[in-house]
């Protein structure tokens, strides 16, 4: 259909070459070129948040760019946060919360979480609530995973971990 | 010593423990594997072309366009699947008179519904595919759309499906006391017409299956995002004429299914025929755009009901009069009608009167299918009962939890029989009630509502009370003809190295079950749970069984594990009892250790008796045959259900200047039997009030009167967030029930059941004082402020 284009960027800390089509979009590309299947779709429009990755350590929908306007730029997925274990606590406290029941939002939500414990000043229910507001999840009450959150930044705070940039 | 330790405080014991996921680590790091997520080697991919009308004949299809297409490898239309696949028809014998049209995966000759797949194109991307798609040249003649769930009823309407010469799938009509006597005899009467809109179940990941025929060996392989394996394993090979031994369905991780993933899909049967004609795998994402238009819908009910009490508001009967759309035919193979059935039956059902008259409707429109979606039948059957029981607490000048009071079913009833013929086991309504009251803090919140009311603040309380079906037996579907399995079956197995392996027929969506599974096998078996793998949904891999619908997993699946660990354990403690030279009655399995039954001292590890089955069957008598593999099927055999019962409570503030409502709390006091890990049945019950929360005021399918649907998006179709959602409080009480050895019921229906009708009766308790009342869903702000009276 149409021409295709190299893509050159980093993913995971890694440098990764492609020739695609200009229409696909990064979650696409994370997908179905690099197999990081962690990234969702589940609406393909911006509005669920299944499909949230760091773009220069800033969440964006992967859903709603194309792979060629991150060509050059930085992209974290949830499989990268995992392998350098910046959201190690994260998961844990999900994991003990049981604060997913499908999972299919949940890489989403961690993505979120992530940035927003990154922050380091929130710590209200309220809070963490409307900073979930742009992630769906259909299974949970959603309790668990403000319970999580909480946790999370409790913990942070209490261990004096210096709020560190978003990454 | 047993009576000073709590029966947790034993070793393995984890029956009643929240104990954490096993499964949960690999979705946290982003490893699930979903269907959406899988490749096959040479896969292809489908997209589908789409009826634009509700209602149009076919007048041709052109592919010729599309096949040009470079990386396009086949176009099938109707006729083409048709030649292949045998036509399906929704109906159970049970429904007497029930009525619907043979289905094919695509549309031949017209189309019913606007979005109905016509022709399928199969291409090297799902690009290409849906590039393609739209140079499909479909030629189609308009008929007249049927939309209105009276208007498909009136003399000389149009008629969906001719052959049926009416719009009426199904009728029925339920009697029993003498309810005009009990009307005449009554000292209040309240009277209501209620109407429940459409809304969808959402799962975040949406329908997809993979299909993979080879040709060579016969054999069909579809992965499939589906919570019924089995079910499909049997209408795969009866409706393609494949040997249902070559079918394998495989449900690997499922991001979320809710009843919408057992139902048949024209596009999953296409997908399995494309294949065939392909010769390769081809695999069928739907987008956010095809879920809405093409899951099934649920609910869309228009209820007239009254209740008539004497001056102390007893009640003395109950009329309801349900008429229901479901699109223009009935889904398979479950059907359409099982919903407004449960609505007819379970009103009422915590109440003790005998004069009830039920009269059901069902009917078709031009709309895609509605049917089962968590809690069938549950949320129309509740807010209709707990509205009117509400109106009638307010005539007779009595508090809700006071009119209900009077009115339940107490213990010194059970057994009880309902006047719609279902049977109760036991229920424990008197407590739930009076936990939820002490829970919420009634009194504070009453008051704080007089206080508050002063200030122009209108806040509301709502309770409702529910009866829930679970454990299904065969009279559910069996027994209509349909092949859908009410038992399950486990295969529980010692691995030479003494660790435990469980293989079952109930499968995992994110609700825990393969966690409760280990559970109870570890328990049985005194082993680590650590130690003991469940696997779930493949059916070349696990036993038969008939998988996750209508909350059976934890009573049906989880005695099934019961019973073959028991079993094995027997078996193991057989082989240990020859090794050992002792009685197996003697011997008892804890910390992966043969132990003597009294003492507790340890006599030899699991993992020796493993390794002398396994390796050294020499050294053991020549009559004794180490079985360390058992299988085991178990259905239920007692009560035709098991039901479960619980009351919720709602707090509300309502804007009266906007109409938008926040919700302040809720509390849910739940009987679920057995609770088999707190936490898991907690965030479960949870998660369905959040989904009765969406249906009372956010959630529904908007359709123009031409059959369109108008808000097919997450974007204009809006489902609970965060912030909108508020803690929920969860209590249980455990009945459990004696039909199993285990006592669990199903628990995952439940918040479900009942929070739209604690939603309902909070708004019209908080809009009360201003001559104000609903009585439709979803509440949104513009109906509220209808009520209200500013619009
Ligand atoms: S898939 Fe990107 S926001 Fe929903
Ligand atoms: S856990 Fe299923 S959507 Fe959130």
């Amino acid at each position: 259909m149409s021409e295709r284009v190299p893509i050159a960027l980093e993913v995971n800390g890694e440098t990764v070459a492609r020739t695609i089509e200009p229409r696909m979009s990064l979650a696409d590309f994370l997908r179905e070129e690099l197999e990081l299947t962690g990234t969702h779709l589940g609406c393909e429009m911006g509005v669920c948040g299944a499909c949230l990755v760091l773009l220069n350590g800033k969440a964006v929908h992967a859903c709603l760019m194309f792979a060629v306007q991150a060509h050059g730029e930085r992209v974290e997925t949830v499989e990268g946060l995992t392998e350098r274990k910046a959201i190690a606590d994260i998961q844990e406290a999900f994991h003990n919360n049981n604060a997913l029941q499908c999972g299919f939002c949940t890489t989403g939500m961690l993505v979120t979480a992530h940035e927003m414990l990154s922050r380091g000043d929130i710590l209200s229910r309220e809070e963490i609530r409307d900073g979930l507001s742009g992630n769906y999840c259909r299974c949970t009450g959603y309790q668990a995973i403000v319970n999580s959150i909480e946790t999370v930044a409790q913990a942070r705070a209490v261990a004096g971990a210096a709020p560190s940039k978003p990454e | 010593m047993e009576k000073t330790l709590n029966k947790l405080d034993r070793p393995n014991s984890y029956i009643g423990r929240s104990v954490t996921r096993p499964n949960a680590k690999r979705l946290l790091t982003g490893k699930g594997r979903y269907v959406t997520d899988m490749k096959l080697p040479r896969m292809l991919y489908a997209a589908f072309v789409r009826s634009p009308y509700a209602h149009a004949k076919i007048l041709s299809v052109d592919t010729s366009a599309a096949l040009e297409v470079e990386g396009v490898h086949l176009v099938a239309t109707g006729e083409d699947l048709a030649k292949l696949c045998k036509p399906w028809v929704g109906t159970l014998d049970h429904f007497h008179n029930m009525k619907s049209t043979p289905q094919l995966p695509l549309a031949t000759d017209k189309v019913v519904w606007a979005g109905q797949a016509v022709a399928a194109v199969v291409a090297r991307s799902r690009a290409i595919a849906e590039d393609a798609a739209e140079l499909v040249n479909v030629e189609y003649e308009e008929l007249p759309v049927v939309t209105d769930i009276d208007a498909a009823r009136e003399e000389g309407a149009a008629i969906i499906n001719p052959e049926l010469g009416t719009n009426v799938s199904f009728a029925l009509k339920l009697e029993s006391g003498d309810v005009e006597a009990a009307f005449k005899d009554s000292a209040v009467v309240v009277e209501e017409t209620f109407r429940f809109g459409r809304h969808t179940a959402v799962t975040m990941e949406p329908r997809a299956i993979i299909a993979d025929y080879n040709a060579a060996e016969e054999q069909l392989t579809v992965y499939h995002a589906t919570q019924t394996p089995y079910q499909f394993q049997d209408l795969y090979s009866r409706h393609y004429g494949i040997a249902e031994s070559r079918v394998r369905v495989v449900a690997p991780d499922i991001g979320g299914s809710f009843g919408m993933k057992l139902h048949v899909y024209h596009e999953d049967m296409a997908v399995v025929g494309l294949s065939m004609m392909a010769g390769r795998p081809v695999k069928y994402t739907a987008d956010r755009m095809e879920s809405f238009l093409s899951d099934i819908h649920a609910r869309d009910h228009r209820v007239h009901a009254s209740l008539a009490a004497d001056a102390s508001g007893s009640i003395l009967g109950m009329k309801v009069d349900d008429v229901t759309a479901i699109g223009a035919f009935s889904s398979f193979p479950r059907t359409s009608v099982v919903e407004g059935n449960q609505v007819v039956r379970l009103m009422g059902a915590p109440y003790r009167f005998r004069n009830y008259r039920g009269d059901l409707n069902v009917v078709f429109q031009n709309k895609v299918q509605t049917s089962q979606y968590r809690a069938v039948g549950h949320p129309i059957a509740c807010a209709v009962t707990e509205a009117l029981m509400d109106d009638m607490a307010r005539r007779v000048g009595l508090d809700p939890f006071e009119i209900r009071r009077r009115n339940i079913i107490t213990q010194d009833m059970y057994p009880y029989t309902s006047p719609t013929g279902y049977k109760f086991e036991r229920l424990s309504h008197e407590e739930c009630l009076k936990n939820l009251h002490d829970m919420m803090d009634y009194p504070r919140l009453v008051k704080e509502q007089r206080d508050l009311r002063e200030k122009g603040i209108y806040r509301g309380i709502g309770i409702a009370m529910f009866v829930e079906i679970t454990n299904p037996s065969p009279a559910f579907y069996g027994v209509g003809g349909a092949r859908i399995s009410s038992q399950d079956g486990a295969i529980v197995k010692i691995t030479p190295s003494g660790e435990v392996q469980c293989l079952i027929s109930v499968g995992e969506h994110g609700q825990g079950t393969e966690t409760i599974v280990g559970q109870i096998v570890a328990e049985n078996l005194g082993v680590d749970r650590e130690t003991v793998r469940v696997i779930t949904g493949d059916t070349d891999v696990t036993p038969q069984g008939g998988a996750n619908w209508a909350c059976r997993g934890a009573g049906i699946g989880g005695e099934t594990a019961f019973q073959a660990a028991k079993k094995l354990k027997e078996n193991v403690l057989h082989v240990a009892g020859a090794i050992l030279q002792a009685k197996p009655a003697d011997l008892d399995m804890q910390n992966a250790q043969i132990v003597d039954a009294a003492t507790g001292n340890i006599r030899m590890s699991l993992a020796d008796v493993a390794r002398i089955s396994y390796y050294r069957s020499d050294t053991l008598p020549s009559d004794i045959s180490p079985q360390l593999t058992v299988a085991h099927h178990y259905s239920p055999r007692g009560y035709p259900f098991a039901f479960t019962n619980g009351v919720q409570g709602c707090h509300v503030e309502v804007d009266v200047e906007t109409g938008f409502t926040k919700i302040l709390g809720m509390w849910v006091a739940e009987d679920c039997g057995r609770v088999i890990n707190p936490m898991l049945v907690d965030e479960q019950v949870r998660g369905g009030a959040i989904q009765g929360l969406g249906a009372a005021f956010f959630e529904e399918c908007r359709y123009s009167e031409t059959g369109q649907l108008e808000n097919g998006s997450l974007a204009d179709y809006l489902v609970p967030m965060a912030l909108e959602m508020p803690d929920i409080k969860i209590m249980h009480i455990e009945t459990p029930t004696r039909d199993t050895e285990l006592g669990a019921k199903g628990c995952g229906e439940a918040g479900t059941a009942a929070s739209s009708a604690a939603a309902i009766n909070a708004v019209n308790d908080a809009i009360a004082p201003l001559g104000a009342h609903v009585s439709q869903i979803p509440m949104t702000p513009q109906r509220l402020l209808r009520a209200l009276g500013h619009a």
